[in-house]
């Protein structure tokens, strides 16, 4: 393998390929970090406009309990997205399930674990029901999903029979409101959420280093050295530092735990697993797929069980947050889920598409919603901004896939 | 008499990669019908798009006169407008619209947009009664039979003013009745002075009715025949159909056949939606060690069909039949059970079917047997680019990376990609759908080539193909299917063009 692998042919003179590798490798992924760099560029105009209100801590704080629900199921519509469909009963369903959820912890008096349970319970059934119809009937998802959003709504409507119930018990509270725990004590800075912080930094790093150095082993190109050590030390620094942030308010929310667990395995499934790259040749050409031995209908279904589950989660921690279950709960959720999902780069037609992009997209989202809200801007242009930022972005990375 | 209605001079037309049309003459007289025979892929489909202008000026090269003047279409319309109308093998009807509606589509009878729905149900019935189709104008036309169907379009085209038609295997899927009804019809419109192309393999039906025939070959003229000086005959058809030379195309290879390997018994498969027409009638056939069987046959024969069903069902309904690999039975059923069991399916559609074409060289290699480059689920990166590199190294896949998207890689690179999922998924039996269709001479080769070397590993090859010279270069025996069962079989050295197209146009009527 090795003697192969050296005949690769070198496009550039040894002596000039350091200098000219950075930049030829930078303009290869630029498309790549261009989403982050989108992130960053709205952020810095927030912090900027709103005289650094977006970064304070309580802010920063406010900003991952306000997106955690949307990011949570940014994450199961992206399989479902790559696997080219589409939900868009999500928003009803994780209504449906907190109303669930207050009649069984509130009105029955459940305790909080088994009340959980049974709720993702629920969403998995609710997934695997309108998942049959999908993948083994045939039945397009947008016309199957858009009738789980009414029914859904309506049955949440029908159990909470129109009226808010609530509060929860506190310990269930404490998925959304809580923080983690502090044994380590510190007045002014939670001394456990930075150290978390910089061990997250630590292990990113040392994975990102050994990850290299595999790849090295295998011959396989791998970005400039300069390049990687920057964009890793930069990462480190800015995790670091937001845990620091967020240290110096309440340390880091229990649902930004949740998030950042789910959010590695669903990037380990979809990068890695034989089941996320199945995915994506079931949405890049499923008859192919299909003849390669794939069980599409299958996989197909998984992921509509799998969407149940993360709207249940969703629903869980929003009525967690509100503190009680009302019949609006979930209302529009779905928009800004797929749009999220889009904002980070899937294609509609299926194949294509990123957990990390889906998240950054759905940070995007939530940054202008919480900059413009503290800006003023009222809720109705705050939605014609949304939508054309959602616009802009697909424009331009289908622009880009075009050249 | 004799004046020419259409003559297209010295035609070329070039794909990447491949000369579809290399120097092609025709002359169509004044009412009169022409019949163009050909191969698979002698060029007669691509010429016949060149002409209604759907490959415009100046993508091919070469003249097109059309009453006295030379033409230069650049769009379908161009070519409609002066009365040249096509009716392809696959019908161009809009199945839930009526007959009026369909006849009318694009062309409606209407003033400031609003359509003149009296004059199009007039206009209609006197088509109609042209064609001797006995319908109401309301029909939607999913209720009609195919024959009724092809009558619509040809009543389609009269509502066009056609001067020049052209019709493209359009007794195909007719049965006999049907076709004698279509070609009689011919006849009449010739009467009336509308010219006509009638393309068909089914060389009784051309030498019946045509007035000239022209043969094309390898995407060149090899000669026109006129019917009115001598009848033409089926084997002078033939023989200017396939009388090609058989240079040094192929890699030598001396066969190295060994036991019984691979049975099929008796198998079956209907129709996926006309479910009670058994497409696959009884196919049977065995393959040995080391063996390469070739099947041939027209388009429509039931070969892709076959392979298809036999792979996991992937094709059809109510498939029945027994599968054995070395005297035991196998499960088929699934195409994952088929895979596993040791059979591969190269498709001859690799673009919708064997590639994810936006993926990766390295990762539609590994596709078809994930699991071997991953533990427990997870993959493993490293050993999957080594493996993907090592096919790239021995299959000469010309790419600039394995991480490069397929859909960057020409044809038969593509071609490779598919080729190497497979033999990762280490199959005893291998079945090859077409696999040099539309790559050029060299990567042919190579394919040969590979598929030789795998003949002398002791796999079972079964070659799918359209193109005689390559079956007889490359096969120790070749079966001929025809209308769903096995017509014939010749071993290597008995088999010639004539006797396997002979075996193919046999039995057309029925």
């Amino acid at each position: 393998m090795q003697e192969q692998i050296a005949a690769v042919p070198e496009l550039t003179p040894p002596s000039r390929a350091s200098a000219a590798a950075g930049t030829n490798w930078l303009r290869g992924h630029l498309r790549e970090y261009g989403l982050l760099l989108s992130l960053v560029a709205i952020m810095a105009f927030f912090q900027v406009m709103t005289d650094g209100t977006l970064m304070q801590p309580l802010n920063l704080t406010n900003l991952v309990l306000q997106n955690s629900y949307i990011v949570i199921m940014a994450l199961g519509m992206l399989l479902v997205i790559v696997a080219g469909h589409i939900d868009l009963s999500v928003g009803s369903v994780s209504g449906f399930v907190g109303a669930l959820a207050a009649v069984l912890m509130v009105s029955w008096g459940w305790h909080y674990v088994p009340a959980t349970l049974l709720c993702l319970a629920t969403g998995a059934a609710i997934g695997a029901a309108q998942g049959m119809w999908v993948a083994f009937f045939r039945i397009p998802s947008f016309i199957v999903t858009l009738a789980g959003m009414l029914v859904f709504k309506g049955l949440a409507l029908a159990l909470l029979q129109g009226q808010s119930v609530g509060p929860f018990p506190e310990t269930f509270q404490r998925l959304s409101s809580g923080f983690i725990a502090d044994p380590l004590g510190g007045d002014s800075l939670r001394l456990t959420s930075l150290l978390l912080g910089v061990a997250a930094a630590v292990i990113m790093v040392v994975l990102k280093v050994r990850g290299r150095a595999a790849q090295v082993k295998h011959g396989m190109q791998t970005e400039p050295l300069a390049v990687f050590a920057l964009t890793q030390s930069v990462f480190a620094t800015v995790i670091v530092y937001f845990a620091w942030l967020l240290s110096s308010y309440k340390g880091l929310p229990n649902v930004l735990i949740v998030m950042a667990v789910l959010i590695l395995g669903y990037d380990f499934i979809t990068r890695r697993s034989t089941i996320g790259r199945r995915i994506y040749a079931l949405g890049g050409n499923e008859k192919a797929a299909r003849l390669s031995g794939i069980n599409t209908e299958r996989l197909s279904f998984y992921t509509f069980v799998n969407m149940g589950v993360l709207s249940a989660l969703a629903g869980l921690v929003f009525a967690a947050r509100l503190n009680t279950a009302t019949p609006k709960a979930g209302l529009g959720f779905e928009l800004d889920v797929i749009a999220a999902c889009f904002i980070g780069g899937a294609s509609a037609s299926g194949g294509v598409g990123k957990v990390l992009g889906a998240v950054i997209g759905a940070f995007v989202m939530g940054v202008m919603n919480n900059g413009m809200s503290i800006l003023g801007v009222g809720i109705d242009y705050q939605q014609v901004i949304k939508g054309l930022v959602l616009l802009a972005a697909v424009v331009v990375d289908v622009y880009n896939k075009n050249k | 008499m004799a004046e020419a209605i259409l003559e297209m001079r010295g035609i070329g037309k070039t794909f990447p990669g491949v000369q579809a049309l290399a120097d092609v003459n025709l002359a169509v007289n004044r009412g009169e019908i022409h019949g163009v025979v050909g191969e698979n892929g002698a060029g007669k489909s691509t010429l016949m798009k060149v002409l209604s202008g759907v490959y415009p000026y100046p993508e091919y090269s070469g003249q097109i006169i059309f009453q006295g003047q030379e033409r230069r279409f650049k769009s379908i319309p161009d070519s409609e407008k002066l009365g040249i109308i096509i009716i392809h093998q696959e019908l161009a009807l809009v199945p839930l619209l009526s007959i009026a509606e369909n006849i009318f589509l694009g062309n409606e009878p209407a003033r400031f947009g609003i359509i003149d729905w009296n004059r199009a149900f007039t206009r209609t019935r006197e088509v109609l009664a042209k064609v001797g189709l006995d319908e109401s104008p309301a029909t939607r036309v999913t209720d009609l039979g195919v024959g009724k169907q092809q009558l619509v379009e040809i009543a389609k085209a009269l509502a066009k003013e056609v001067k020049l038609l052209i019709l493209d295997e359009p007794t195909a899927s007719l049965n006999e009745t049907d076709s004698d009804a279509l070609l009689e019809l011919l006849q009449e419109l010739k009467s009336q002075g509308i010219s006509c192309i009638l393309i068909s393999h089914k060389l009784n039906e051309v030498a019946k009715v045509a007035d000239s025939i022209t043969v094309l070959r390898d995407g060149s003229t090899i000669e026109t025949l006129d019917c009115h000086e001598a009848p033409a005959s089926e084997s002078r058809m033939i023989r200017a159909m396939v009388g090609r030379e058989m240079a040094e195309r192929f890699p030598p290879r001396i066969p190295k056949i060994g036991e019984v390997v691979f049975e099929v018994d008796d198998w079956r498969a209907h129709h996926p939606i006309h479910q009670d027409r058994e497409v696959i009638k009884g196919v049977s056939l065995v393959v040995r060690r080391g063996e390469i069987l070739g099947i041939a046959g027209l388009m429509g024969a039931g070969r892709t069909e076959f392979a298809m069903s036999l792979f996991g069902g992937s094709w059809g309904r109510n498939i029945r039949g027994r599968v054995r690999l070395h005297g035991r039975d196998i499960n088929v059923s699934s195409v994952a059970h088929a895979v596993e069991a040791g059979l591969a399916y190269v498709t001859e559609d690799r673009k919708a079917l064997g590639l994810v074409m936006g993926e990766e060289v390295r990762r539609n290699v590994t596709l078809a047997n994930l699991g071997a480059v991953a533990t427990r689920g997870v993959i493993d990166n490293g050993r999957e680019y080594a493996v993907a590199g090592e096919y790239r190294s021995r299959m000469h896949i010309r790419c600039a990376s394995v991480f490069q998207p397929v859909v960057n890689l020409s044809g038969g690179n593509q071609q490779k990609v598919v080729l190497s999922k497979w033999l990762f998924a280490d199959p005893e039996v291998l079945i090859l759908d077409e696999p040099t269709r539309g790559i050029d001479v060299g990567a042919k080769y190579e394919i040969y080539s590979l598929i030789n070397s795998l003949a002398d590993q002791g796999k079972c090859i079964i070659m799918i193909s359209s193109e005689m010279p390559e079956l007889l270069g490359m096969c120790d025996r070749i079966a001929v299917m025809n209308n769903g069962r096995f017509a014939a079989e010749f071993a290597c050295g008995e088999a010639t063009q004539e006797k396997i197209m002979q075996a193919i146009v046999r039995d057309q009527l029925h």
